[in-house]
């Protein structure tokens, strides 16, 4: 709260028309896509949308740097992005609790000892993973919906250091302290520190995506997929949103890392548009010791 | 910073102005209010008589599901969405929206979102035809195609509606003028603040519910699927999660306008204002923990049958508050009964109505009689229409001379608020009765024996359909050629918004003004 009358108030802007024709392109022919067309429509608006939003993002830094944003915008950038990351929790949340369902409610009715399993689902024990669906229990080899042939929890592992999502765990972990770190070294003005702390995190960044992407390879070889009921369903859908939100934070980080090497962006007192990835970062790493505690360890 | 407004059409689309963003809102809101009007009276222009006259059972879903949807999301939102843009700014002293760009991208995904969902109706396979909470199965497995555009029409309004909230939480934890503590700021603030609060939790979560519909129609997993371990019942849970709160998302800023109104009309400060701010926030906080009661006959187990049920009445006990606020506010007042005043006052009582049928659902053996019948769409549209609808009437009302500058014709204000308010009781109470009596919504037929209630409701739906158009003649003459309005406009009503000329100027509050 304050009124220093000096808050800027940006002129007119095109950006946010054409921010919506873009993203109108993307969605209305991803959906196309979907319902069978091609993928045409929904490329040209993905690279409107993206564009869009590059230049979006520079010319807000632009702003920042001619000294437009008084310490007032700063705080509304600041409000803004932590209610975003909450709006992310709660996503995340969503997906969660469905996981939470199935295993707590939905699997113990339907394997329970009830008429819904006697004349449904005859046969259907709950074990999870489930590797056997309801549907292969009642109805053998004429079953749609069947399970999967592996899955990837704790038990499976011959060794935690053989175990994947513990060196995932690991790199992840570890990117949060590295990028703690850059925040640290440019805080007491040290660009170098900063520059290698953070190249460090966006480097650790690429090691879990390609270790992750090792993994889903080794999972699709071995035949557990999408749609291998609700061990695959649960399994893809939340380390699938996961490894996009990932992405999109390591390329955050990666901006924000080629600023500061090549622009020379970012002060001890100037560094919202880092300090905002990295929070980002943090929020996925703590929705990965989420899914590693509920996906994997008590998968 | 200019000092007026660009000219020609660029104006809309380019504009970064709180006022200019607040009317396109508004207007579009109105637009989907009577396109949303026009689909509900196919459904009573069908349900005049029994027997299947004017539509296919096929097209009358589709008719339900699309003025749900339109309703909602298209008319009831936005029209808070726009006031909160006009107003919000003015009554906080600050000189716009945190963030003035943001704000427009949050209107303009608006139309796109709502052309590609109306769309769906000339698709093939027709629009979405099963009932605005899109329930699986009937979404997934059993779905026309154009359940794909549906879907994808939700997730970008639904990023306008983060975008939005984001936007307004910005504006009131940041931009408020120096001395405008939080609880010095009007109510309306108030309850858009804890409305923000609100859309960032929930829409994501409706995000996630149409994802998981996506990811099943379209890549075979097994959110709603038994055969695979999944459930149709997680649907409903992680709808409603969402769909609880989205219901208050539509009645809180309501609350907040008729705070603003009765006391300038009954010439006395509001009673009890902070515990109206408590309130408000406590029944923010009940909306997460009682959406089951909209699930009470899905085989619930009797501890979350009870639980729900002991949660949803607890509601009655903030809201009763508010409404003794109210009354109390009134109470030896010096009233007089302008328009808004007159939809204020409807609003009290007729949504208290409402929210006793509210309470009579939620006893949970009851509910087993009166679930998906007309009693249930009694119920909500007692709390919608006078509640939200009449709200915003009443708000527009009150404020449409600060934003143009002209006083509205009054004779004509009050002969709608009559037209309107007599429509909406003959609509809607008998279908209290029809309810009770066993007839089920969203059907297009139905035994003889409820025929004659159907057609006083049909009659009273066209009533009222007749009245909007009244208040969008009235708006319009207004606009054009009113007579002018003082800067007050009202005797000695409170808020900053009525210390700036009469029409607001484009920039209100360049430097903050001083708070008392």
């Amino acid at each position: 709260m304050s009124g220093e009358g000096t808050y800027y108030v940006p002129e007119q802007s095109k950006l946010p028309i054409f921010a919506s024709i873009g993203l109108f392109i993307t969605v209305y022919g991803a959906a196309g896509w979907l319902n069978g067309g091609t993928p045409t429509l929904f490329t040209v608006g993905f690279i409107m949308f993206a564009m869009v939003l590059w230049s979006w993002f520079s010319i807000v830094i632009k702003e920042n740097l001619a000294g437009l944003n008084d310490a007032q915008l700063k705080r509304s950038y600041v409000w803004a992005m932590g209610w975003f990351i909450f709006s992310e929790v709660m996503f995340f949340a969503a997906f969660f609790g469905a996981l939470y369902y199935m295993r707590n409610i939905s699997l113990p009715e339907l394997g329970g000892d009830n008429t819904t399993n006697e004349i449904l689902w005859s046969g259907f024990k709950e074990v999870w993973p489930l590797m056997v669906t309801p549907d292969m229990a009642a109805n053998g080899t004429s079953a749609t919906v069947v399970g999967p042939d592996i899955n990837m929890s704790v038990t499976t592992a011959d060794s935690i250091f053989t175990w994947l999502p513990f060196w995932n765990t690991a790199v992840l972990l570890t990117s949060s302290f590295t990028v703690h770190f850059a925040h640290t070294a440019l805080k007491n003005n040290n660009k170098k520190g900063f520059n290698l702390w953070l190249g460090i995190t966006v480097a650790l960044g690429i090691i879990f995506l390609f270790l992750q992407a090792a993994e889903y390879i080794h999972a699709y070889a071995e035949n557990l997929k999408i749609h291998h009921g609700a061990y695959g369903t649960t399994f893809f859908m939340l380390t699938g949103f996961h490894g996009l939100h990932v992405t999109m934070g390591t390329f955050m980080l990666l901006v924000m890392w080629l600023r500061s090497v090549l622009k020379g962006h970012f002060s001890h007192e100037d560094c919202f548009g880092f300090e905002a990835a990295s929070w980002y970062w943090h929020f996925v790493d703590v929705v990965w010791v989420g899914l590693f505690i509920f996906v994997y360890i008590l998968g | 910073m200019a000092h007026g407004p660009a000219k020609g059409f660029s104006r809309w689309l380019y504009t970064t102005n709180h006022k200019d963003i607040g009317s396109m809102y508004l207007w579009f809101s109105f637009a989907m209010f009577l396109l949303g009007g026009v689909f509900a009276l196919v459904i009573r222009a069908e349900l005049f008589e029994p027997g299947l006259q004017i539509v296919e059972p096929g097209f009358f879903n589709q008719m339900t599901t699309m003025h749900g949807l339109v309703m909602v999301f298209g008319a009831v939102m936005p029209a808070f969405v726009g006031l909160a843009n006009w107003m919000i700014p003015m009554m906080l002293g600050a000189p716009d929206m945190a963030l003035p760009r943001m704000n427009n991208w949050s209107f303009w995904i608006l139309p796109f979102a709502f052309a590609m969902m109306v769309s769906t109706l000339f698709m093939e396979g027709g629009g979405p035809n099963f009932g605005w909470t899109f329930y699986a199965p009937l979404s997934t497995t059993y779905a026309p195609p154009s359940v794909t555009f549906f879907i994808f029409a939700v997730h970008i309004m639904g990023a306008s509606s983060i975008m939005g909230s984001i936007n307004i939480i910005a504006t009131i934890l940041n931009m408020r003028a120096p001395g405008m503590t939080l609880m010095k700021m009007p109510l309306f603030v108030w309850t858009w603040l804890i409305t923000a609060y609100l859309l960032i939790a929930v829409m994501p979560v409706l995000a996630g519910v149409v994802t998981m519909m996506l990811m099943d129609i379209h890549f075979g997993t097994s959110f709603f699927d038994a055969a695979g371990g999944g459930d149709p019942v997680l649907f409903q849970h992680v709808f409603w999660f969402f769909g609880h709160p989205e219901v208050y998302i539509m009645i809180l800023p309501a609350f907040g306008i008729v705070s603003a109104i009765i006391p300038t009309f009954a010439r006395k400060p509001l009673f009890g204002y902070s515990s109206m701010v408590y309130a408000t926030a406590s029944i923010a906080f009940l909306s997460f923990i009682v959406w089951a009661h909209h699930m009470f006959t899905v085989g619930l187990p009797i501890a979350g049958e009870l639980f729900f049920m002991y949660a949803t009445m607890l509601i009655a006990v903030p809201t009763g508050v508010k409404v003794f606020n109210w009354v109390t506010t009134m109470f030896r007042g010096s009233m007089t009964f302008e328009t808004p005043m007159l939809f204020s006052i409807a609003f009290v009582i007729l949504f208290t109505i409402g929210g006793f049928s509210g309470l009579m659902l939620a006893i949970a053996p009851a509910d087993f009689q009166y679930h998906d019948t007309y009693f249930v769409v009694a119920h909500f549209h007692y709390v919608l229409v006078p509640g939200a609808i009449f709200s915003i009437t009443a708000g527009v009302y009150y404020w449409l001379p600060k934003w143009c500058g002209n006083m509205y014709n009054e004779t004509m204000g009050k002969v709608q608020f009559w037209l309107a308010f007599i429509g909406l009781n003959v609509t809607f109470f008998p279908m209290h009765f029809v309810g009770l009596a066993g007839m089920q919504r969203r059907v297009p037929d139905y035994n003889q024996f409820f025929a004659d209630f159907n057609m006083i409701s049909s009659m009273g739906a066209f009533l009222f359909g007749a009245a909007q158009l009244m208040l969008l003649y009235n708006v319009i003459s207004t606009i054009m050629s009113g007579k002018k309005a003082t800067d007050e406009v009202w005797e000695d009503p409170e808020g900053l918004e009525w210390t700036v000329p009469s029409p607001a100027p484009y920039h209100t509050f360049s430097t903050p003004p001083p708070i008392k």
